[in-house]
């Protein structure tokens, strides 16, 4: 029998029969039960995935470009808008990849900060993965379950950071602002309700007949091949591949916080939901143990060369007004250079290279996405299921259009 | 320890690697074009790197050699990061796909030509992902101007 | 007049302007063509916390022959484009186009190679939401801004030609 191989697939809106009982069908880049605009077409033989070609782009903004015609501080609210979902990982990573730059390392208190609204950040992007996950196959009261636990997270990140999605939080050498006085007061009941409803979730899907079925074997990939394709996160811990950026090369002082990272054995979507399900609980462990840690203190590094100083002296210092001034037009300057830092995402590693030549605008700005890799790999996981499968696949994957096309 | 990495490699490739550096903690080893597979093999299975974490480009083109491949990689085993470069010409810009290597690499090349217009060569299917099949230019060139537009659709009024 | 005297109080008359505008502005069938950021603001819309269902327009349609209102959530770019003019051109009439957020309102601080300056230079657009992305409140806002235009329109106009 000939197949078409995925060069030759045609590039047509319209469904077109191959005979030998299989045709093309196009699914997106609007299609209902996929949440983000791609383009699959796949070869079909009755319901089985024969063959498929992922078409992304439908997102693309321009942001490596955009970076190079602004200041560093600027690039920061373009980043809130990579990773949706979790913002705050974002604007913690690129803040971190620019002070490894210039050499210089934050206050105490502002890196425990950074980690409390980074765990923040991922309890937001698991809720509404596994969310649109469920209402994607049906079960639509865990999607209303969860998606108000997270709007409590909402509520609670808007009163530190004063910006529900996109909040620009961190800044080069610092963060926009402190806690709220009755920020761990209000913690402690966010926390409660959140695990409330994910333990009404967790009954609702963890042991439900339909869900298990669409998930537990779907989508599965081994270990070796995940690791050639570059997975990271949630999707390769399924796997069985215990890697996560916190614990493997700990920044900001998540060495200082007992979790686990949990790991799957069959790297399937079963196994993916359940890891992630798990990693909700250990963020709320981290944010639990961060905020009894946490230290009094400065938020901001001291030097007026990095970080813009407190309005105070802004207008009582003449040093700190011309500072002002300066940062305010040309922006910080690192040394000529360039680095890579990563941190964990949401969905895996996130890493930034930044190319520096001195002045005050980055020369290169390179954002490694987690879920390019993922969505690289997932005519892989797709191929040979059903078309079905790959609604709950998709799902687990959480392609975040901002950081896959950026 | 990335002193040691650095050197391993050095020794192995005496006449390809041609430049070395660490900064901030990041080792970085630049190779020539030819060497690239070769080189990049070696990383994989004889130190363990296991990961190519990341695959882009730079352009300087004020250069000689316009265009500058960054690769990073990771290894999980040993828990250390490498930065590979190799310069690419600019009047035609093409280097060995690492796809043979990792699959990974598939995507990631497509990403670079497209915005870069680097060419992979054994590239399997090597054609635009993040633009449409109609756009004109690499976006990502430092001489392709930021606003410039090329509407796929007529636009209103 | 006449009539409520002569049948008594089981009956009461109106304009059919009305009586389809209001049937119209409380059934609106939304088509959500969410692209990007602004999806995740769309999605506390929806949920219970802000409950659209109170405004009857709690129900998605994914399919484009069956929407009457086309929410455009998020950036549009030009490789897009064509795909949001088509499901526009798919819907049937009456129809009205909400745009949600700058991205989709004027390209925001998008302003590159790659993004559409609004989606008005596609579709014409009924309400506009600012906001990066607009909160909840600001989305059940425009929703009764479009209540209100909707019910100052008549049957007899011929709006899209």
């Amino acid at each position: 029998m000939e197949t078409k191989t995925i060069n030759s697939i045609p590039k047509t809106w319209e469904m077109e029969d191959l005979g030998n009982g299989r045709m093309v069908l196009n699914m997106g880049p609007s299609h209902p039960a996929m949440h983000g605009i791609v383009r699959i077409l796949l070869t079909v033989e009755g319901e089985r995935v024969v063959d498929s070609d992922v078409e992304i782009g439908y997102l693309h903004r321009g942001f490596e470009k955009t970076c190079e015609n602004v200041t560093y501080n600027q690039v920061i609210p373009y980043t809130d808008r990579l990773n949706y979902v979790s913002p705050f990982i974002n604007n913690v990573g690129f803040a971190l990849a620019i002070e490894k730059l210039m050499d210089i390392e934050t206050p105490e208190r502002c890196k425990y900060l950074r980690v409390i609204m980074s765990e923040l950040g991922r309890l937001e992007d698991h809720l509404t993965c596994i969310g649109a996950n469920a209402m994607e196959q049906g079960a639509f009261t865990v999607y209303f379950y969860l998606i108000n636990a997270r709007e409590f997270l909402y509520q609670l990140t808007d009163s530190v950071a004063g910006g529900r999605v996109t909040p620009a939080y961190a800044r080069v050498g610092g963060v926009t602002g402190d806690l709220p006085p009755d920020f761990k007061a209000k913690t402690a009941e966010v926390f409660r309700k959140v695990r409330k409803n994910l333990g009404d979730a967790d009954k609702l899907l963890t042991r439900n007949r339909i869900f298990f079925d669409r998930m537990r074997g779907t989508g599965a990939i081994s270990k070796r091949d995940a690791i050639s394709m570059s997975f990271t996160g949630p999707v390769l811990r399924a796997c069985g591949v215990p890697y996560d950026v916190r614990k493997a090369t700990p920044y900001l002082v998540y060495d200082r916080f007992d979790f686990d990272i949990p790991v799957g054995d069959n790297g399937d979507n079963y196994d993916r939901y359940l890891v992630r399900m798990e990693e909700i609980k250990q963020s709320m462990r981290i944010v639990e143990q961060a905020l009894a840690q946490i230290p009094e203190g400065p938020i901001r590094h001291a030097d007026f060369n990095v970080i813009l100083p407190a309005k105070e002296e802004v207008y009582g210092n003449i040093e700190a007004l011309m500072a002002h001034f300066k940062l305010t037009y040309e922006g910080i300057k690192p040394t000529a250079g360039e680095i890579y830092q990563a941190v964990e995402g949401g969905n895996g590693e996130l890493g930034y290279y930044v190319v520096s030549d001195g002045s005050g605008k980055p020369y290169r700005v390179r954002v490694r996405p987690p879920c390019f890799t993922l969505m690289a790999g997932l005519s892989k996981l797709i191929n040979g299921g059903y078309i079905a499968d790959i609604i709950s696949t998709f799902g687990q994957i959480n392609m975040i259009g901002g950081e896959l096309e950026r | 320890m990335n002193q040691d990495l650095i050197r391993t490699i050095q020794e192995k490739f005496p006449a390809q690697v041609t430049g070395t550096h660490a900064f901030r903690g990041d080792s970085t080893v630049t190779v020539r074009r030819e060497a690239l597979r070769e080189v990049a093999g070696y990383l994989r299975d004889e130190l363990g790197f296991e990961f190519l974490m990341d695959l882009t480009a730079v352009d300087y083109p004020e250069r000689e050699d316009r265009f500058e491949m960054v690769y990073h990689f990771y290894s999980f085993k040993t828990n250390l990061r490498l930065r590979l470069k190799a310069p690419v010409n600019g009047k035609e810009p093409l280097i060995a796909s690492l796809t043979p290597l990792w699959g990974a690499a598939n995507w990631f090349e497509r990403e670079a030509y497209d915005m870069f217009g680097i060419k992979f060569e054994g590239h399997p299917d090597l054609r635009r992902i993040l633009m449409y099949d109609t756009f004109e230019g690499h976006p990502l060139r430092k001489d392709y101007p930021l606003k410039k537009r090329q509407p796929r659709i007529v636009h209103r009024e | 007049m006449g009539l409520e005297t002569a049948f008594g109080h089981s009956f009461f008359t109106s304009r059919v302007d009305d009586a389809v505008n209001w049937a119209r502005k409380y059934s609106f069938f939304q088509y959500p063509f969410v692209t990007a950021c602004c999806g995740m603001e769309f999605m506390s819309v929806w949920a219970s916390s802000y409950d659209i269902a109170r405004f009857g327009a709690e129900f998605p349609r994914f399919s484009p022959r069956q929407a009457d209102v086309l929410f455009v959530v998020g950036t549009v770019n030009e490789k897009l484009a064509p795909v949001l003019k088509r499901v526009y051109d798919q819907m049937c009439e009456p129809k009205w186009v909400v745009s949600f957020g700058v991205c989709a309102t004027s390209g925001g601080f998008y302003d590159n190679y790659a993004t559409v300056q609004g989606i008005d230079k596609i579709i014409p657009v009924d309400i506009y939401i600012p906001g990066c992305p607009p909160r909840p409140e600001a989305v059940l806002d425009a929703l009764m801004k479009l209540q209100e235009k909707v019910s100052a329109e008549s049957v007899m106009d011929k709006k899209y030609k």
